[in-house]
């Protein structure tokens, strides 16, 4: 079979920045953003561009840790935290990935992730296994923009494969061309963005319909025959206007997600993706635009295949996991914009030891711990000799990865003692299902979230940043189940 | 079972400085007043002591490593100066050094001396060091109270008590503590506290308050050591000997298998059967006059009384309750206002809490005097619950 869409996955901040809480805080200075509705998805200060590509990636590829099929990894962003260090790397050992897995940070526009499909598809036309394009951003914005309400922080992942195709492609289309509608040059925090009617009426207006009708051609179909047409804009009604020019029926407009989530930029048309997926019925057609650098689009039709899967979450779980965040403060702050006092205690040096971490690295990056084959015993770090009483053995441990089981508290504390983004600092001891005991902060929860016996599950998140010399290192924390929340241990005492 | 120091070392000296907030003094100034002490105390010249163990925890404050700062502080002549650092316990190690050493025949007279300075930091509570390059890529950027506090959600789940009630008894023992402190003139606080103060006072670490912390102090204190027979030789009388030095260590089973409950501490009922078989006590509850333990938080003084055996399993809230641990309680407990009150300077406190033992033993204690003691305990636990090095140590009369 020719290689189409076989997962989907998704992952969306838990917490949702009322924009009326920002336009209340800004109001004396821009009074103009007064009438805006909704939230927007917020990372938590441990959330980046890397650490929600993971959890996108998981969503997709589901709740197993056997992940040997996936032979490529394309990781798409226009906001990866390194740009010298393969981001796709990170993310290839966070999810335990084989070492000879081929890994690719793409970028530069948001059109790029249809850009990293297309070139899934083909890859795996010719080479065979399955191809992972993640798509995620994580924008910094100037406070008091439109940008600050209309964006989001999101991820979207999928593979592309010849086993159980859930979506097949039908056809694509490209143009290249240097329209800049924003910028942002290397070293720059922000983007700079041009005037939104000329963007409307000479770009989108234009290269749309001229990209949409070629996509629709080589895969002909119909343009009144789209079920789903999904074009990621923060203009208001200008995928609606854009599908009327190509002749798509009004009710095949997508929802955009930008009363809850706001528009993620590269990840969102695939987020708005998964989202159609989740609900899609086989033989639908799906018509994916996207505008930048150009303009890209993709015509899907989906398969029977599609009632056989699941994301682990997916797009209804996590906007169903949103909490409301109404301190514009915190987002200013998660996002590095406005320094809080963090008084002696956050003096610590973060200075990270690159061999040290190189030499833990599956331990650090895929929470790997080491089995005894003699007792069962789960330890973590792995460790030469297990130290079950009374008879240490050596050399007996075997990879065992905890990333994808949960756990529940044995002990837990919240202080305000020691400097933390998100105070206060929860953290305490997890036992995992299956054996193994971690001392490991919580995140991702309120005051009262977590007791003894709650149960929780893995995140990968940022550990440390260091600002001395500018690095993030990474690792998992445990965060509630969201429906497990108190339910008692089974083995303890 | 080797046949243990039991009365093969006496306390020939002992010196403790004030403790607090002590902007007047370095780490050297402190020194010089805990040895001050204990030289005039013990009655000898600097010559007559054979070597030197130096107890002190921080590297980034107070005197740096090595035992050189005090062989400089003290002008010492030139006699071995050992650093030990063995967390919270430090203190405890080196008496023990000191202790062997003397039992060994390697020394006829030694000094243990611990001391912190933990005012210059510029803030309040212990200063969170760096460890090692591995350990801060996974482990939590960790404080003390929240490891501590984690004693009180599964102990309080073990045991099935009401919250609240367990924030009472820990209540209780910190209202001890502070009543004990009052009648100190070295203690860092010597104020009284009422349950309302204490109930009341800000969180720290869920659930512990202000008051479920110890302080954080500055101090040093010292003893010298030898054999009983010098002692006597020098005209000792009423000799104060150690019955047992016990130390033991975690290795991991309690942090990373799931065996152990989160509730006790491991190390401590290991170093306490130790000690006790060292010291030949069948019944500890029956025979220790007095404790002094690590009560660095008021949840670990709590269970620390289970773990010692003096409270059954469970039963340490309701004793506490009841006062089985104040002054005039059947085993007092922290006479001298302990780490909560009397305060914690890391290096030293280990060496302070025997301090107290030894002054009482002489019945040189003051107002807190007790009457009569004959053996006394002290806990002195460093690390965390989860991972930790805890050292129980037992002294009393010669004979006894």
């Amino acid at each position: 079979m020719a290689a189409g869409i076989t997962a989907y996955g998704s992952y969306i901040p838990r917490l949702r920045l009322s924009r009326q809480a920002v336009a209340q805080a800004n109001a004396w200075y821009a009074p103009q953003f007064a009438g805006r509705k909704g939230t927007r998805s917020m990372a938590n200060w441990d959330e980046d561009s890397i650490t929600m590509a993971v959890a996108a990636a998981r969503d997709c590829l589901g709740a197993g840790d056997e992940r040997g099929h996936v032979r490529s990894v394309q990781l798409v962003s226009s906001t990866l935290p390194f740009a010298e260090r393969l981001n796709a790397g990170v993310v290839c050992e966070a999810l335990t990935l084989d070492e000879g897995v081929e890994a690719l940070d793409m970028g530069g526009s948001p059109s790029a992730a249809l850009g990293a499909v297309m070139g899934a598809v083909d890859r795996v036309n010719a080479r065979g296994g399955s191809a992972l394009v993640i798509a995620t951003d994580h924008r910094t914005t100037r406070a008091a923009s439109s940008q600050e309400l209309d964006f989001g922080d999101g991820a979207a992942a999928l593979t592309v494969g010849t086993e159980d195709v859930i979506a097949e492609v039908l056809g694509s289309a490209t143009l290249t061309v240097d329209f800049v509608d924003h910028f942002r040059m290397a070293g720059e925090a922000i983007d700079y963005h041009w005037e939104e009617r000329w963007v409307r009426d000479e770009g989108i207006g234009k290269l749309g319909p001229r990209v949409i009708a070629g996509a629709l051609q080589k895969a002909g179909v119909e343009a009144g025959a789209v079920d789903h047409f999904i074009f990621p804009t923060t203009f208001a009604k200008m995928d609606a206007q854009l599908a009327k020019a190509c002749g798509i029926r009004a009710d095949a407009v997508s929802d955009s997600l930008a009363a809850t989530v706001g528009e993620t930029g590269t990840p969102h048309a695939l987020l708005m993706l998964a989202a159609v997926l989740e609900r899609a019925q086989p033989g639908q057609l799906i018509l994916l635009a996207q505008f930048g650098g150009g303009a890209q689009a993709l015509v899907l039709r989906v398969t029977p295949a599609i009632q056989q899967f699941r994301p682990a979450c997916g797009v209804s779980g996590w906007l169903a996991r949103g909490v409301e965040e109404r301190n514009y403060t915190k987002f200013l702050s998660f996002r590095a914009q406005l320094r809080l006092e963090r008084g002696m205690r956050g003096e610590q040096d973060r200075k990270t030891a690159l061999s040290t971490a190189y030499r833990h690295r599956t331990a650090i990056l895929g929470l790997v711990a080491g089995r005894c084959a003699v007792t069962g015993a789960v330890h973590f770090p792995p460790s030469r000799i297990s130290h079950d009483q009374g008879r240490p053995l050596q050399d007996t441990q075997e990879p065992c990865k905890l990333a994808e089981r949960h756990g529940h508290v044995l002990s837990w504390s919240a202080e305000s003692l020691s400097f933390h983004r998100a105070p206060p600092h929860q953290y305490g001891q997890v036992d995992f299902v299956g054996g193994g005991r971690i001392l490991m902060e919580f995140t991702d929860v309120a005051s009262g979230d977590i007791g003894t016996g709650t149960e929780v599950e893995m995140s990968f998140r940022i550990k440390d940043i260091d600002e001395l010399r500018g690095f993030t290192r990474y690792f998992w924390k445990a965060t509630p189940v969201a429906s497990g929340v108190d339910t008692p241990t089974a083995s303890k005492e | 079972m080797p046949i243990g120091i039991k009365d093969k070392v006496a306390i020939l000296g002992m010196g403790c400085s004030k403790f607090g907030e002590r902007w007047d003094a370095s780490p050297e100034d402190l020194m010089v007043e805990a040895y001050n002490e204990a030289m005039a105390d013990a009655g000898i010249a600097p010559e007559q002591l054979d070597a030197a163990w130096f107890s002190t925890h921080m590297d980034d404050v107070g005197t740096g490593r090595g035992g050189t700062p005090m062989s400089i502080a003290l002008r010492l002549p030139n006699i071995g100066v050992t650093r030990v650092e063995n967390f919270c316990a430090g203190g405890s190690e080196a008496i023990r050094a000191a202790v062997y050493a003397v039992a060994a025949g390697a020394c006829d007279i030694a000094i243990a001396l611990g001391v912190e300075k933990l005012k210059d930091t510029g803030y309040g509570g212990l200063p969170v060091s760096a460890v090692g390059t591995y350990i801060p890529q996974w482990y939590p950027n960790a404080v003390a109270p929240a490891n501590f506090a984690q004693l009180a959600s599964a102990y309080q789940r073990k045991h099935n008590v009401d919250p609240a009630l367990l924030k009472r008894a820990i209540a209780r023992v910190s209202i001890k503590s502070h009543a004990n402190g009052a009648k100190n003139p070295k203690a860092h606080f010597r104020q009284a506290v009422t349950e309302e103060q204490v109930l009341k006072a800000p969180i720290i670490a869920q659930p512990l308050g202000l008051y479920d912390c110890a302080g954080v102090s500055d101090g040093a204190a010292a003893v010298i050591v030898t054999r009983p027979d010098i002692a006597r030789a020098l005209g000792k009388r009423d000799l104060v000997t150690f019955k047992a030095l016990q130390v033991a260590v975690s290795n991991g089973w309690e942090m990373h298998s799931s065996e152990w409950d989160g509730s006790y501490v491991h190390t401590a009922r290991i170093a306490a059967r130790k000690a006790y078989a060292e010291a030949g006590i069948e019944n500890a509850a029956a025979e220790l006059s007095m404790t002094e333990v690590h009560d660095c938080f008021s949840i670990t003084e709590l269970v620390t009384m289970e773990d010692l055996g003096l409270s059954g399993e469970g039963e340490a809230v309701r004793d506490f309750l009841d006062g089985k641990f104040d002054a005039d309680g059947a085993i007092p407990c922290q006479i001298d206002g302990g780490l909560k009150c009397f305060g914690h300077p890391i290096g030293a406190s280990g060496i302070r809490m025997l301090y107290e033992m030894y002054l009482q033993l002489q019945g040189r204690a003051g107002p807190r005097q007790l009457k009569d003691p004959k053996l006394g305990l002290t806990h002195n636990l460093g690390g965390q619950p989860s991972q930790n090095v805890c050292s129980v140590s037992i002294v009393g009369r010669e004979g006894v």
